[in-house]
């Protein structure tokens, strides 16, 4: 998130649409709750349940599950035509006043440049900024050029009328509007919006524009960088922004560094595409700092392999020959294009879509290795369990092995928080038996591959044998060593580039801040946004110092949060042009006459004053944060409402031509599981329940205790046309497979008038599998649709299509 | 125990008071139902600190789980939806012992020292003197004592006495994220509801009160409610509770005028004896009857 | 053992059995039931172990002596139906109190407040056995107003029986030559005459 957990309190308004962190984030909803009890903040909850969130809300509306950008192109609009913006922010702060390419058109749902053979925007030059002769983008200080982003927008948006809202999401006209009033109370200087969203928003075929929108909506409101403000996604599990800073996903490397591909022929090519030129004058553009950041991390790997001459071993990264997310590896495992698969703390046949395509690509494999705590279903997917899991053991010949891990109370080591504080965590207690922590096992694993590599050769060894390893105990690294590792430091006696004669660091160091890290192989680092974490001051991470001078909830002493220990990103655009704060009573960031002072760790350089015209954005080219992205998203500069791919209505209300996302990739045999309306007429979500955590704590008592056995709720309306009374048990389809589960009835699914006809939700938790200490239940994703997000492909779990009868 | 016993208000049977030398500031939880998420944590964390795990049961098709308070369970959340005018509110209502100023468990104890009632409004159950005969269920005007089918012990929230007597909260005040349930003394939970209730009022709640009944002499557990008016809303928290009518007499004159009654038939008849003699067959009779076997 | 052939038998031995099985059950049911009843009583538990045995023992001890009762009421109701005589003895109950027999009424096997006696029994033992039931969380499980109830009727229900009993057991210490019918069976010919006279006659013909 742009803020932090605390940072909620600041809110005037909070607004949760696409998550329910009453239900999912308990703990950091306290904030929320402060918000309300300490600065009379108004909650407003969006959601196609009323959920816990809900229960303390103050406005509450429904929506129908996968139609939020129809909302929030209607808030936008509503924004935009009664002139609730925030001016002098979105005209300095923003890409509204920048000119984009006269050919850019948005017709019939489809914008300019659309190839219908790929499925996708072949050509993107017509999304791009007009650029002036003097290499810089092009732009309309009064926002009045008909191609001006602002102008475009405008447009853009004024198709999202509250009847079109309420026609696509079902959402009553009344409490739209109201939810508008709440909203645009904050354009004012002195009021912030927190907008809160979780999987709600990301787990559709339009996720990542889902997001986009909110951000915008942020901007518009000049929200960005102030406390109380900030687009905050909740993350799930613990530690999961960590994870993901570490390069979950395939396309990165750790610090969301993009992966080399296959077109990346050499490093010198790969670094310059990776290298972006600023698009504006004296802006930062932070990312022109890349090399320094490669080139750490590749001596933070490779060590004395890494140098000049070797192009500092990029011939030793893997590059990437095509997709990497989860849905494409496991269509390449289907297609038995996988021989091998590590299983490290994850439940694939839980967690991803289609249980039966998941399980039947996993009987394709030679071998699957599950490192986990607990016994999973997915290393039980080949034994029968009833009609939980109906296989056939003897036509699979997967072997699987489990190697037993810790849990993260069993070894030391840092989680770092939606906040993006990375805070260290002590070791409570011994795991039990053979277990051995995630580090002994793949230390283990990775030496013993070596001496094979050493003893046997093998096509290529020399990424394996130069990587470095340079712990006390090889088979054991510590999570301080690795910590400091990733940290990183200097690697010779560094001086100042200002004063040569100075030494900053001598060889050895850790290094206090990304700053400091450079691009000729003189300093390391394993993961450029963690530099700093570890440094001589010790470890940063385990600081516990919760003072809180300014009150806003800061703690700067508390943890370390990346990058270099800043709470609020963009924190310089809560002050004005003149670097006067917007609210003075909620002081982030001000200009003192020479530097930046405040509350916070400037995101600015900090010596930038204000007549230099430095913009807060540092990480875009053009230092503004972007109403129009350009060319950077794969489904368009401007979110547009598409269709879930299992849509209860027949056509797109926006534009019948284009139903669902133009370029989401769906793979041949996926698109023929979809099922249509006719047949699945009611549409379902899935979410997660505040007793349990993911697929973990069924293995728990105290959990199972709380919510024993698998439900799914379903509206009174619904039921009673169903002859479904609370407590019945019934069977939920999808097209590609069924549950059983009780029935929990509710007044709190409505059903839903959209686009002329009747709408019912159903809502399934997911919960329950065959392994664990709960009763046994179906896994809910035996249901969901293997599709993904256009860009990020993360799969639609929010929205699809099923029938229900009563057993 | 000796020092700990200066704590003591009330024990159960017991006609002699307790003693009464230590001023003790009374206590009290205060729920404020309008900041309360229904997320159990507090569940857990009565399960954890008093180390008991009820049964993995099922869906009744509702939230509720475990369904009831049980010898386990000494807390549970109870969720009500309800509709009114188009308006829907899903009140959740954290339930489980009040810890009466009038405890009605207490007075219908028979074991001497089964229940106790600290000076600072805990009330407490010490089952190794709990007989079991359950009479602690009628005396509640809540329904929250339930006796165990396995050691037909009596359960229920204890307030944590163990944890307040150190000066520690109770662990589900402890353990609640979103600070809906305080812990502190009567007065001050007094203050900090009158600030919920105005806030609540301010955002449309008119009807907005604490719930801290007289008929039992107030509670040491009080509620903050959107709708202090109708709290049978809230999963049916009753209106104007009270110790039974039926309780009073029972536990009440009854106990002394019956035990009176025992007494006087007896010492009467014993005096009717002393005074009056008995009552012998008369030597008339006697002599009547030995004259026919004469004959 | 026949002391004196020519006495009474006034009890077989089978209904002293019962009697006494009925009232031994009646005594330790008094004793727990005390202890339940008003803490001034409470240590009477000692005597069945404690507390919990008192708790789990009394409703047993109460189902074996209504079930001794049942049996007893079948031997002995017909011979307490209430007639004129007993109408015309209990409204001089007064005299007979004051220790001044001579103007009462001539009795049957079983006078008017014998017969009165009976019957309240009777009655309190069916309040007593419905409410015990009704009480017995062990076993059973009411609505709570009906268990309040329950509670209120068995402890009055009690009392009346326990004050019913130590009139009885009284009445039989008073009237010297009456407790040996209940351990021997046997009454003199006198004491029959004195008190029963119309039994009496019946039983000797005279």
């Amino acid at each position: 998130m742009t803020n932090h957990w605390v940072d909620f309190k600041n809110a005037d308004v909070v607004w949760v649409m696409g998550g329910n962190p009453a239900e999912a984030h308990p703990c950091g909803f306290k904030w929320v709750i402060e918000a309300k009890k300490q600065r009379k903040a108004k909650l407003i909850v969006v959601d196609p349940r009323f959920n816990r969130t809900a229960a303390v809300a103050d406005v509450y509306a429904p929506i129908r599950p996968g139609s939020n950008i129809a909302f929030f192109g209607g808030v936008i609009n509503y924004l935009l035509a009664n002139d609730k913006i925030h001016h002098d922010y979105v005209k300095h702060y923003t890409n509204a006043a920048f000119l984009i390419d006269p050919g850019f058109r948005f017709e019939d749902g489809l914008f300019s440049g659309y190839d219908e053979t790929k499925r996708s925007y072949g050509s993107k030059d017509t999304w791009k900024y007009q650029m002036g002769a003097d290499g810089f983008a092009r732009i309309d200080e009064t926002l009045q050029d008909p191609n001006c982003v602002f102008q475009l927008m405008k447009k853009h948006y004024s198709r999202y009328t509250p009847e079109m809202v309420n026609k696509v999401c079902g959402t009553p006209k009344d409490a739209f509007l109201k939810i508008c009033e709440i909203v645009a109370t904050t354009a004012a200087p002195n009021r912030t919006l927190s907008y809160l969203y979780a999987l709600g928003l990301t787990e559709h075929s339009n996720g990542s524009q889902n997001i986009r929108c909110a951000a915008m909506i942020q901007l518009l409101l000049g929200n960005m960088g102030m406390a109380g403000g900030g687009i905050n996604a909740l993350r799930g599990h613990s530690n999961v922004q960590g994870i993901t800073d570490m390069c979950l996903f395939g396309q990165n490397l750790p610090g969301y560094l993009k992966a080399p591909t296959d077109g990346d022929k050499d490093f010198a090519t790969y670094v310059t595409k990776r290298t972006p030129k600023a698009l504006r004058p004296g802006q930062m553009n932070f990312p022109q700092n890349f090399p320094k950041w490669f080139v750490s991390l590749a001596k933070a790997w490779y060590g004395n392999a890494a140098t000049k001459e070797t192009n500092f071993a990029y011939d030793y990264f893997p590059k990437l020959g095509g997709a990497s997310d989860a849905l494409s590896i496991f269509n390449d495992m289907f297609h038995g294009k996988v021989n091998g698969f590590f299983c490290q703390g994850f439940n694939p046949l839980a967690s991803l879509p289609n249980k039966k395509k998941v399980g039947d690509a996993l009987a394709k494999l030679k071998y699957m290795i599950v490192i986990d705590p607990l016994a999973t279903d997915t290393s039980e997917f080949w034994k029968p369990h009833g009609e939980f899991n109906e296989v056939d053991p003897s036509k699979i010949e997967t072997e699987v092995f489990r190697l037993p891990a810790t849990f993260f109370s069993e070894t030391s080591g840092t989680l770092t928080n939606s906040g993006r504080v990375v805070q260290w965590g002590w070791k409570a207690a011994s795991a039990p038996g053979d277990s051995k922590d995630d580090a002994e096992i793949v230390a283990e694993l990775f030496l013993t591959l070596r001496k094979m590599y050493a003893k046997d050769g093998g096509a290529f060894p020399d990424a394996i044998r130069d990587l470095t390893w340079s712990y006390n105990q090889p088979l054991s690294p510590s999570p301080e060593e690795l910590l400091k590792e990733i940290n990183g430091k200097a690697l010779v006696d560094l001086t100042d580039p200002k004063d040569p004669t100075k030494i900053l660091f001598k060889a050895g160091d850790q290094l206090p801040s990304f700053g400091f890290l450079r691009d000729d192989g003189s300093t390391s680092c394993g993961n450029w946004i963690y530099c700093g974490t570890w440094s001589q001051a010790g470890n940063n991470t385990a600081r516990r110092d919760n003072s809180d001078p300014s009150g806003l909830g800061q703690t700067l002493n508390w943890g370390y949060a990346w990058p270099v220990n800043r709470r609020i990103l963009y924190n310089r655009a809560s002050a004005d042009l003149q670097g006067k704060p917007w609210d003075g009573s909620r002081t982030v960031l001000k200009w003192t006459g020479s530097k930046w002072g405040g509350n916070d760790v400037p995101d600015m350089r900090p010596d930038a004053a204000p007549e230099e015209g430095v913009m807060p954005f540092i990480m875009t080219p053009e230092g503004v944060g972007r109403l129009f992205s350009r060319e950077i998203m794969a489904d368009g500069p401007l979110p547009e409402h598409y269709e879930p791919f299992e849509s209860p209505i027949d056509n797109n209300p926006m534009h019948p031509r284009v139903k669902s996302n133009p370029v989401a990739r769906v793979y041949k045999d996926d698109m023929e599981a979809f099922g249509t309306a006719k047949d699945f007429p009611y549409v379902a979500t899935t979410y997660r329940l505040t007793e349990h955590f993911h697929f973990w704590t069924k293995y728990s008592k105290v959990n199972a205790i709380m919510q024993p056995e698998q439900f799914v709720e379903i509206g009174e309306e619904l039921a009673k046309e169903k002859g479904i009374k609370a407590g019945d048990r019934v069977k939920v389809r999808s097209n590609r497979g069924f549950i059983k589960a009780v029935a929990v009835v509710t007044k709190r699914i409505k059903s839903l008038e959209v686009d002329g006809r009747k709408v019912h939700t159903i809502g399934i938790p997911i919960h329950w599998g065959f392994k664990g200490t709960a009763k046994p239940g179906f896994i809910t994703n035996t249901l969901t649709p293997f599709v993904g997000d256009a860009n990020v492909n993360t799969p639609e779990f929010k929205a699809f299509l099923v029938n229900v009868e009563k057993i | 125990m000796a020092l700990q016993s200066l704590d003591i208000k009330q024990r159960s049977a017991t006609t002699t008071p307790a003693p009464q030398a230590r001023q003790t500031i009374e206590i009290a939880k205060l729920i404020d139902v309008s900041a309360c998420i229904g997320c159990k944590a507090c569940q857990v964390a009565c399960m954890e600190w008093n180390d008991v795990r009820d049964e993995v049961g099922s869906c009744h098709g509702i939230y509720d789980n475990p369904v009831d308070l049980t010898e386990n369970s000494w807390t549970v959340m109870r969720y009500a939806e309800v509709e009114e005018q188009g308006k829907l509110e899903w009140l959740i209502r954290k339930d489980g012992c009040m810890h009466c100023s009038d405890p009605g468990c207490l007075k219908a104890c028979p074991a001497p020292g089964a229940i106790i009632q600290y000076a600072n409004g805990i009330v407490d159950f010490h089952q190794e003197n709990c007989i079991g005969c359950g009479y602690c269920v009628s005396g509640c005007p809540f329904n929250v004592p339930r006796i165990s089918k396995k050691d037909s012990k009596a359960y229920k929230c204890t307030l944590c006495s163990d944890r307040v007597a150190v000066n520690q909260a109770p662990a589900c005040a402890k353990a609640c994220p979103t600070g809906a349930i305080q812990f502190g003394s009567k007065e001050d939970m007094k203050d900090y509801a009158e600030k919920r209730i105005a806030d609540l009022k301010e955002r449309g709640y008119q009807k907005a009160g604490l719930y801290d009944p007289a008929g039992v002499g107030g509670t040491h557990v009080m509620y903050v409610l959107h709708h202090a008016d109708r709290p049978g809303l809230y999963s049916g928290l009753p209106q104007d509770p009270a110790i039974s009518p039926t309780v009073s007499l029972w536990k009440g004159v009854t106990k002394p005028v019956a035990a009176a009654a025992l007494g006087l038939v007896a010492l009467g008849s014993l005096f009717h004896y002393v005074m009056k003699g008995p009552n012998e067959v008369s030597k008339e009779i006697e002599k009547e009857v030995e004259k026919e076997d004469a004959q | 053992m026949i002391r004196d052939p020519k006495d009474l038998q006034r009890y077989t031995a089978s209904e002293r059995a019962n009697h006494w099985l009925v009232g031994i059950c009646f005594i330790l049911l008094a004793l727990s039931g005390l202890a339940f009843f008003h803490p001034a009583f409470y240590p009477l538990v000692q005597f069945f172990g404690g507390g919990p045995w008192a708790r789990i023992l009394h409703p047993f001890i109460g189902v074996l002596m209504v079930l001794a009762f049942v049996i007893m009421f079948f031997r002995f109701a017909g011979l307490n139906r209430m007639t004129a005589a007993d109408r015309a003895w209990l409204s001089r109950i007064g005299e007979m109190v004051d220790g001044n027999d001579h103007g009462m009424p001539e009795q049957g096997k079983y006078n008017g407040g014998q017969k009165l006696m009976f019957w309240l029994m009777t009655l309190s033992m069916i309040v007593l056995v419905i409410s015990g039931v009704l009480m017995w969380r062990s076993q059973f499980s009411f609505a709570v107003d009906v268990v309040r109830l329950a509670s209120l009727a068995h402890a009055l229900a009690a009392v009346v029986m326990i004050v019913l009993i130590i009139v009885h057991a009284y009445a039989a210490i008073w009237t010297k030559g009456t407790v040996r019918a209940m351990w021997y069976g046997t009454v003199t010919r006198a004491w029959a005459k004195q008190h029963h006279r119309a039994w009496y006659r019946q039983m000797t013909g005279k």
